[in-house]
């Protein structure tokens, strides 16, 4: 075969792999469309939007309340885990001592792996108990907060360490050159260089933190309301389709593809604004 | 390293295609979480009786192991309640029983509520421990997930509307209720009486309460005497036949009772 | 080459500095010390019920007794699965993003938007989607491989996200390089690019095998409950995550076992993640010693 040729055939090849990997999204919203089908002709997009409150075996569907919790949990566990994911990776690349590192990478790699519902059960017995101690009934949306970001830490820190390690050499030695002290360098130089890696780690973490069930469901409390402060329990969209799921029939069942729907949409708007906003490469 | 990865996918693959000899008797059973433990045990000894025979055993909630039986999906469907007035055209079999009892923290020291009290309580009429005679402290209502049998079942009994309950703590599973009110020296729940009766055995602090004079007890509830119970049931879309017929016969026989009481539910028969 | 961190390694502005230095240290002490409490918590609740029988046997009693061997080989099948499938094709999206398409371009953005609604999309629809579309539309049923095929479409954004941040890492100079020499594109992926990223695409594997292991919601209704060993990639296993879900929600008095099993997780973890790292070590080691 020509070396065109070749070329060619793994060109092909890749933009089938490509089709593949994004026809799935497509799959999964034309799955999630289906199944919510019957609701909607039947009662219609604004019920999800207008109606009092959610309780669908008697015919009420609001889902505003879980798309703001949902929303303000991925947000708050962010901005609690974007500091420390960058801090942690700073802190592997720079600061921390060759043995203290090479552990600090096992915990941070071990903590991508930990099973959501251990952190989960570990939120509810020991977490949730604490927060109570604050304020009433501990089960929150602050519990639902730390947990979730103690779990997408390590999706912060390791895109972020594989951001800095891709800095050009030159930038180093150029900064040492201008006679820039390391912090200098670190937040005037590095980070800012990357800072649209950065950027689309912490995309990928907050969407982590979105689609996560398990260990919500397990601390947040799943009450259905507006929370009005840290310590109201809340109940968000991936809790209401792994609580309700399995005892629904009709039109319960389609309302909670809905929400899945929903929680979609609500991603694509999320990845859309970080597409504008990040877009820019600092390289060039 | 891309070459290799490639051939060992495509290695699997080969591996993949090779026909797999099906079990000769595979019984399908889906269903309820609550009785999946339980039946997974049974068809485990039911297996060891029945050598070639394989039962398995998927969850998925009383709803899922309703449709299953009624699309044959599943040979068998698992309910932890009773068939409702829509499901008539389904047999059900019931296995075994179980009781629903409030619970509390055992720090609380309220020890007996009446039916209205539990009511207001959930209501949202009392929120505070010193209006039923404990000490003050504002009630975390701990409540079960829409569609919930247990919520069901406790609906009924105190005659109240999903939307009547103002919940503090909704919770999915049995154990997390547990967990929950374990974790609360101000909550009240309501969870499966012989876990809570096993789980209080063992040091969790939780308290039973009795319901209507009568005590919260396995005992109780095997003897009819406690009013909130409901019964785990085996259902399948038309009369069953062969190995299916077997096994639901085996489940309803003497011969399962020590793995009942060992799932902490009640068997049937005297 | 001197190491970033010694070229930077000087003190010019104490105070900010030393706040800084704070800062990070305290940072990382967070998160390492909720890593040790967690830690902690299971070995505390759990360690007793770790020994050689727990690793042997098969569970007993719904999982308060006996041991997880059956659950430890399906989740190995499962995440192999999963790896296997996506791996190859995460790789190749990724070298398509990279290589092939102008980076802001109409492409990279469109791909890269999906990739990015996909990495949101929660687990539990991935399991109602997976049991709709693996196990009732192609017929696989409850089965190791439609588990496994659904992890791979939910790891898939984390393989193809990493694997890119990975090829951009090498420096033009080298693809033009390659180019000069007057190597074809394909070998100039084969033999340059791919190599020198390979421990970014492995740490970006061991996030995805992480993520894959962890997984409960989306195998619950996919590789199902049944705990048997299984015998072909067709017969529904139970995943450690989905046992451990059971023990702790659902099965009273199941929850030393549930600890016990999270360690095993845990050192399933280290197992493969030492793996990785050798091998890592190992291919840097040999590109050196041919060079």
């Amino acid at each position: 075969m020509s070396r065109t040729a070749r070329d060619t055939c793994l060109l092909l090849g890749l933009s089938v792999a490509a089709i593949v990997a994004s026809g799935i999204l497509l799959l999964i919203i034309l799955f999630l469309s289906t199944e919510a089908w019957p609701v909607f002709s039947q009662v219609g997009l604004l019920k999800f939007a207008f109606d009092e409150a959610w309780y669908p075996t008697e015919g009420a569907f609001d889902l505003k309340p879980m798309l703001v919790a949902s929303f303000a949990m991925s947000m708050l566990s962010i901005m609690l885990a974007a500091p420390l994911g960058i801090a942690s990776a700073v802190f592997c690349r720079f600061y921390a001592p060759p043995v203290v590192r090479r552990a600090y990478q096992w915990i941070i790699i071990l903590l991508a792996g930990i099973p959501s519902v251990v952190l989960g059960l570990w939120g509810l017995t020991v977490i949730v108990p604490l927060i109570l101690m604050l304020a009433p009934p501990g089960a929150s949306l602050l519990a639902g907060s730390l947990v979730l970001a103690l779990m997408i830490v390590p999706t912060v820190a390791l895109t972020t360490q594989a951001a800095l390690a891709s800095i050009p050499q030159f930038y180093w030695v150029g900064a040492a050159a201008l006679g820039l002290s390391r912090e200098g360098t670190l937040l005037g130089v590095a980070l800012p260089a990357v800072r649209s890696s950065i950027f689309a780690g912490i995309m990928l973490a907050m969407a982590r933190a979105l689609g996560e069930t398990m260990a919500v469901l397990m601390v947040s409390g799943n009450v259905v309301q507006l929370p009005t402060s840290l310590f109201d329990p809340v109940r968000t969209l991936t809790a209401n389709i792994a609580l309700e799921m399995a005892y629904a029939t009709g039109d319960h069942r389609s309302a909670l593809f809905v929400s899945g729907l929903a929680l979609t949409v609500l991603v694509f708007i999320l990845a859309w604004v970080a597409r504008r906003s990040g877009g820019q490469v600092v390289h060039a | 390293m891309l070459s290799k990865l490639f051939t060992t996918g495509a290695l699997i693959f080969v591996a993949l295609s090779t026909p797999v000899i099906a079990a000769d008797d595979k019984i399908v059973i889906t269903g309820s979480s609550t009785v999946a433990p339980l039946i997974t045990e049974i068809g485990k000894r039911f297996e060891e009786k029945n050598p070639g025979v394989r039962v398995d055993v998927q969850t998925g909630g009383s709803s899922r192991g309703i449709n299953d039986a009624r699309s044959g999906l599943a040979d068998i469907g698992m309910a932890s309640r009773a068939l409702k007035k829509d499901e008539s055209d389904l047999k059900a079999y019931t296995i075994a029983r179980d009781g629903i009892g409030v619970v509390l923290n055992s720090a609380n020291t309220v020890s007996t509520l009446t039916d209205q009290q539990i009511v207001d309580i959930y209501t949202g009429k009392i929120s505070d421990w010193s209006a039923v005679g404990g000490t003050q402290g504002p009630i975390t209502v701990v409540n079960k997930a829409e569609g919930r049998s247990t919520l069901e079942l406790f609906l009924h009994f105190f005659k109240l509307k999903a939307s009547d309950i103002k919940a503090h703590v909704v919770i999915g599973d049995n154990q997390q209720g547990i967990k929950t009110v374990a974790g609360n020296p101000n909550a009240i729940g309501y969870v499966s009486v012989g876990t809570a009766e096993f789980e209080a055995g063992q040091g969790t602090p939780i308290k039973l309460l009795g319901m209507g004079g009568v005590a919260a007890s396995v005992e109780n509830v095997r003897n009819g005497s406690f009013p909130l119970a409901r019964p785990l049931n085996l259902v399948t879309s038309k009369e069953p036949t062969g190995m299916t017929k077997l096994f639901i016969d085996y489940t309803q026989s003497a011969d399962t009772h020590d793995l009942v009481k060992e799932q902490f539910f009640v068997p049937n028969g005297p | 080459m001197p190491e970033p961190a010694n070229l930077i390694d000087r003190e010019i502005h104490p105070v900010r500095d030393r706040v800084l230095l704070g800062a990070v240290w305290a940072a990382a002490m967070l998160v390492a010390g909720a890593f040790v409490w967690l830690l902690a918590d299971l070995l505390w609740h759990g360690a007793g019920r770790l020994d050689w029988s727990f690793l042997s046997t098969a569970p007993r009693n719904s999982g308060r007794a006996g041991g997880i061997w059956p659950i430890v080989v399906s989740t190995v099948l499962i995440v192999a699965v999963a790896i296997v499938v996506a791996a190859p094709l995460g790789l190749a999206t990724a070298v398509l993003l990279s290589e092939f398409t102008r980076r802001g371009g109409t492409t990279e953005r469109a791909i890269g938007l999906s990739l990015d609604v996909l990495a949101g999309v929660p687990s539990i629809v991935f399991g109602l989607f997976g049991n709709a579309f693996f196990s009732v539309w192609l017929g696989l049923g409850f089965s190791i491989l439609s588990g496994g095929l659904t992890l791979a479409c939910m790891v898939l954004p984390i393989l193809i996200r990493t694997a890119e941040t990975g090829l951009r890492m090498v420096p033009d100079d080298w693809r033009l390089g390659a180019a000069a020499l007057g190597l074809s594109r394909t070998t100039a992926l084969h033999q340059i690019l791919i190599p020198v990223a390979t421990p970014v695409l492995l740490a970006g594997l061991m996030l995805g095998i992480g993520r894959a292991m962890a997984e409960t919601a989306a195998l619950v209704f996919t590789s199902g409950y049944v705990d048997r060993m299984p015998s072909s990639l067709f017969d529904s296993g139970r995943a450690i995550s989905v046992h451990i879900y059971d023990l702790t929600m659902n099965v009273a008095g199941g929850d030393r076992s549930a600890y016990a099993s999270a360690l095993v997780l845990i050192a399933l973890l280290v197992l493969v993640n030492g793996a990785a790292i050798w091998l890592s070590d190992r291919t840097l080691q040999r590109k050196i010693a041919t060079r």
